[in-house]
Formats: C-alpha cells, sequence, structure tokens
C-alpha cells in the first residue's frame, strides 16, 4: 500500500481500520482507556484574536487513539483550532479563550484560565508545518522534553531516544549519527525526528499542524505511514489542507469553514456521502 | 496630442533601450566604489600617517616603560595595562546587564505603552553624548557611592555608556532565534526560563559576543568621561596585580588604584610642545587604533563561527 500509489479511497477505507482494535497499555503505567472513547471534547469552544472571533462554538469529540483530521479552506480557523489543544495561543498577547476543551479521563477543561499551559503542554505533543528541529544533536533534540522533565539518568535518556526514535522510524538512519547535528538530516527525516521528539514525552494527544506541507512526496508518504501506525499509541489530531492525506490517514473528519465545525463523521462517510453542502463542494474541489 | 504608444519591439529598439539603462546601471557602480573608497582611504591614510610618525617608537621599551618627561624614554605600560583592566570591569558589568535587561524586554515583557516608552528610551541612550555620562559617574560614583578617581569608577561609567549598545544588538540577535523554534520547546512544556536558557541564549550568542566586542572597541577610544571623573595623565606606577602569592591569591585592591587609559595618554602627548612628543603621540594612537581593529577582527570571527553552525 505504500509502495504502489493506490487511490486515496481504497486507502482510507481498506487501509488496516478494520483489524481488531486492542487497548495495548504501552508504558504500563497510565490508565488507557478502551479504543474510540472520548479523549477530549470541545464544548461550546470560541476563540478571539482581540476583537475577531476566529472559532464560533464548536463542539467536537476526540476519539482515543484514533485520528482525526481536520479539513477545510485556508483560514477556516483549523489551525487555530488545534493550537487551543495545547495552548500554543497563550504565548500571542490579545487572545481569549471561550467555552471548554474537556481532556479526559482526569477530565478537566484544558482552556480553562487556571490551568496551567505548561501542564497541558507536557501532556499534548505537537509537530508543527516547517520541521523544527533545534540546533542541536539528534540525541539532544529527542532527550529535551525528557530533561525538562527532570531525567538525568544516561542509560534510561539513551533507552528512552532509542525508543522514540523507532517509533519515528528513524532508528535505522539515525542510530550511527545520535552526535550530528539535527540540521544534517534532510526535511523528511527532520520532520521525524520533531515527531520522535514529541514521542519521548509520551503525549497522550498528539497534535499534527500540517506536517507534510513543507515535504516532498516521498517523505510525505513516510510520515503519512507513520501517522497510521501511532494510532495504537496516541490518540492523533491532525490538520491538513490535503484532502487525500486526510482521507487516507483518518479514522474521523471533521470540516471547517468560516471558524465553524460544518460536519464531522467517520472520514469515508464525510469523502463519499457528505451530509452538508458546503462540505461536498469543498471536498469535489469546487473551492479552497 | 499623439496617442500614447507602447515601445517597439523591434531588436534595435531593444537593444539601445538595453544600452541606455544599463549606462545608469554603471553609473551607480562608479558612484559607489567612489564613496566607499573615500571611507576606506581615509582610515588607511590615517592609520599609514599614525604608523610613520610614529615608526621609530614601536619597540619593547614603548610598550613596557612608564611615561616620562624625556620623550625617547616615555612608554605606555601604565596606560595599555589600565585600558585593559577599565575594559575587564566594563565587560563584567555591561555585559550581563545588558543582556539580562534585552531578554526581558524581548521575552518577558508585555508589549504596553510602558515597555514602549523603555523601548525608545534605550535606544535614545546610545545617542546622549559621552560626556554626561562622565558627569553623571562624577555626581554618582564618585562622589555619592564615594569610589574615588579609580578604575572600577571608569569601568562603569563605560560600562553605562555602552549598555544601549548591548542591548540593542542583543535584541537583535534574540530576535533572530525564530518563532518555530521558541515554539518547539514551549509545545514540549518548557517554561520561558527553560525556552531562555536552553534555546534563546546558546542560538544567539554569536550575534550578543559581537555586540559585546563593538561596544567595547568604542569604550576602548572614549576620552572625554574619563577625564571628566578625574583619571590621571602621568602615572608611573601599575595597579596592584590581581593576583597575589598568598591565600586566596586573587586581589581586588586594583579596583580603586588610579589609573589612566591609551587615548588619555595619547592626549597628553599630543598637548606637549616638544614635537618628540608627537612621535610618541602617533605610536600610541596606532597601537589604540590596532587594538580596536583586532577587537573588531574578534568580533567577525565570532559572528562567523556562529552562523556556520547554525543556520535557520
Amino acid at each position: 500500500m505504500e509502495t504502489t500509489m493506490s487511490t486515496p479511497s481504497d486507502s482510507a477505507i481498506a487501509g488496516g481500520h478494520d483489524a481488531p482494535r486492542i487497548a495495548i497499555n504501552m508504558d504500563g503505567q497510565r490508565d488507557v482507556a478502551p479504543r474510540n472513547a472520548a479523549k477530549a471534547r470541545a464544548e461550546g469552544l470560541s476563540f478571539y484574536y482581540g476583537a475577531h472571533r476566529a472559532l464560533k462554538d464548536i463542539n467536537l469529540e476526540i476519539p482515543e487513539r484514533m485520528v482525526t483530521a481536520l479539513i477545510g479552506p485556508s483560514g477556516c480557523g483549523k489551525s487555530t483550532f488545534l493550537r487551543c489543544f495545547n495552548r500554543m495561543h497563550d504565548l500571542t498577547p490579545n487572545t481569549r479563550y471561550d467555552g471548554a476543551i474537556h481532556f479526559y479521563p482526569d477530565d478537566f477543561n484544558l482552556v480553562a484560565k487556571d490551568v496551567d499551559p505548561i501542564e497541558v503542554r507536557m501532556r499534548i505533543g505537537m509537530v508543527f508545518q516547517k520541521p523544527n528541529p533545534f540546533p542541536k544533536s539528534i540525541f539532544e533534540n529527542v532527550a529535551y522534553g525528557l530533561r525538562l522533565r527532570g531525567v538525568r539518568n544516561r542509560a534510561l535518556l539513551e533507552e528512552q531516544v532509542e525508543a522514540a526514535l523507532r517509533g519515528a522510524a528513524l532508528w535505522e538512519e539515525a542510530k550511527d549519527r545520535l552526535q550530528a547535528s539535527a540540521l544534517t538530516l534532510s526535511g523528511g527525516q527532520q520532520q521525524r525526528l520533531c515527531i520522535a521528539r514529541a514521542l519521548a514525552t509520551r503525549p497522550e494527544i498528539l497534535l499534527f499542524d500540517e506536517p507534510t506541507s513543507a515535504l516532498d512526496p516521498i517523505a510525505t508518504a513516510k510520515i503519512e505511514e507513520l501517522i497510521a501506525q501511532l494510532r495504537d499509541q496516541v490518540t492523533v489530531l491532525i490538520v491538513t489542507h490535503n484532502m487525500q492525506q486526510a482521507a487516507r490517514v483518518s479514522d474521523f473528519t471533521a470540516f471547517m469553514y468560516l471558524g465553524e465545525l460544518v460536519e464531522v463523521g467517520d472520514t469515508s462517510r464525510v469523502f463519499t456521502n457528505p451530509s452538508k453542502k458546503a462540505t461536498e463542494d469543498y471536498i469535489t474541489g469546487r473551492y479552497g | 496630442m499623439a496617442t500614447p504608444t507602447l515601445p517597439s519591439n523591434d531588436l534595435q529598439t531593444v537593444r539601445r533601450d538595453v544600452a541606455s539603462r544599463k549606462v545608469r546601471d554603471q553609473l551607480f557602480v562608479v558612484v559607489g566604489l567612489l564613496a566607499l573608497f573615500a571611507c576606506l582611504l581615509s582610515l588607511l591614510v590615517l592609520f599609514g600617517k599614525l604608523v610613520m610618525d610614529g615608526s621609530d617608537r614601536f619597540t619593547w621599551e614603548f610598550v613596557s616603560s612608564f611615561p616620562s618627561r624625556r620623550a625617547v624614554h616615555a612608554g605606555i605600560l601604565a596606560a595599555w595595562v589600565g585600558s585593559s583592566l577599565v575594559m575587564l570591569v566594563t565587560a563584567c558589568t555591561a555585559v550581563p546587564v545588558g543582556v539580562m535587561a534585552a531578554i526581558y524586554l524581548e521575552e518577558y515583557a508585555p508589549k504596553n505603552w510602558f515597555t514602549g516608552i523603555i523601548e525608545i528610551n534605550v535606544t535614545n541612550l546610545a545617542g546622549v553624548p559621552s560626556i554626561v555620562y562622565g558627569l553623571l559617574a562624577l555626581g554618582l560614583f564618585v562622589y555619592k557611592f564615594d569610589l574615588g578617581q579609580s578604575i572600577v569608577t571608569a569601568g562603569l561609567t563605560l560600562a553605562l555608556l555602552i549598555l544601549p549598545v548591548v542591548i540593542v544588538a542583543t535584541r537583535e540577535a534574540v530576535r533572530s532565534v525564530p518563532r518555530a523554534i521558541r515554539e518547539a520547546a514551549y509545545g514540549l512544556g518548557a517554561t520561558r526560563w527553560e525556552v531562555t536558557k536552553d534555546h534563546v541564549l546558546p542560538y544567539s550568542t554569536g550575534g550578543i559576543l559581537t555586540g559585546m566586542i563593538l561596544g567595547l572597541s568604542r569604550a576602548i577610544g572614549e576620552t572625554a568621561p574619563l577625564i571628566t571623573i578625574g583619571a590621571l595623565a602621568f602615572i608611573a606606577f601599575l595597579p596592584t596585580p590581581p593576583i597575589t602569592d598568598v591565600a586566596p591569591y586573587v586581589s581586588f585592591t586594583w579596583l580603586t588604584d588610579p589609573f589612566t587609559v591609551m587615548p588619555i595618554q595619547m592626549f597628553n602627548w599630543v598637548s606637549r610642545p616638544d614635537p618628540a612628543f608627537q612621535s610618541n603621540a602617533a605610536a600610541a594612537g596606532a597601537i589604540l587604533l590596532g587594538m580596536t581593529l583586532l577587537m573588531n577582527a574578534v568580533a567577525i570571527y565570532i559572528r562567523f563561527r556562529f552562523r556556520k553552525s547554525i543556520n535557520w
């Protein structure tokens, strides 16, 4: 499926998604909710840049260890919505959240004023649009999140870095040059390094903000394959402007337009039988 | 009135048009080169004249002797040691204070009218005449804090003088760290301080060091504020050595010793009627200029090294 260029609909519908879904406790520490249970739920979420209301009353459930894709034309608010989950907007002055994103199983509101954004970011990782490795060694890039959490033991760091690099399908390429600068990697490798960096801290949700928009098709295919594998250990929320990508990698698709959530459902259903006119117009390429 | 027409596209017309436009292009090359050589030549002529006038004084004796009433025996030992120690105090105070202030302004301070005023004033401070800093230092350090006409007073005065340079350079360097790198670190759960110490500071070290050296190379030539605080022009002894042979092996008494610096020594010699002292002044000037150029070269090298290891 990865080597031959199959049609998007094939891979989306048949791409191994019917395999039995077993809840595996990957680290033996965290209570893992059954797959498909709500991991997070946006409830009446609005977001403001100053007086501009960029998100309008969004209600959306993010299921545990599933891939949920956010699609929509440029400026529809999909990235803005994604960045609410790890409180990235807190870095920009004059922004305001309204409503809630409930986070399960702890059941607290991620965007509440009294919840520290650092606490949120410790549990929800993010991969950005352009690969943004630190200009440090490959090893230090992956180890950084653990160092922040106070891990000093060298053996433990090495073990975790290896696990994260394996998880991001970069170990074979990087194992002999862990001390080389991350900037010597190719663009696609850098993006997988960023995924490894996020994975090393064992996030409960991993946010992807158009992770392949700066990559060539081959690197893109590798990242997509990786995202499909990540479903087994982490809940994924991905923003993409590429509808074929959404169809290929996601279980659920949410279509946003002008800051509102228009439609959400099983990816195969949204792409084959959208219930809203706007969704149909978008996925058939009438605008966007 | 004829109707306006687009220029013809035939070969002759196009070639004529391109040729006439290229003449103007070449004209700018000539003007630009003239402007460039005007700067370079005046520096070269100045440096050459100083070297020629002081040519018979470039000896070890000149560097290792105290000033004297006889020009041939006079040297710059007290001056260059004084300049070096004053620069040390300046660097040790201006850099930490300037870098911390700049980091606060860039990374921590909320963007409001108050920080706006501070920013404008920091930039304006760079334009305050240096003698005003001298007056400030005379009132504050010499009289109020009773630090005397000492190396520490001079170092702090020059530190105030170059603080705006360090702040502006640090802010530029810090601002050049891409937002994406900050977001990556914040995204992993880093605090503002962790982002600053693990990423922003290390990645902007090149720019910060460059700013520091440019500031110091301005400070090393300053005369007016040091005369204002009462630097001596004739000193026939060295400050207490900072390293001693008894425990704890370091001494800070040199901080309160009187001093002189290179430009003051030069000024002193230039103002004497005996022409033999003029060549002393020229030689000291050449050495001072050499020190400044060397510092700038170090700044350029550092920037080059850091640019090579970090390219966004």
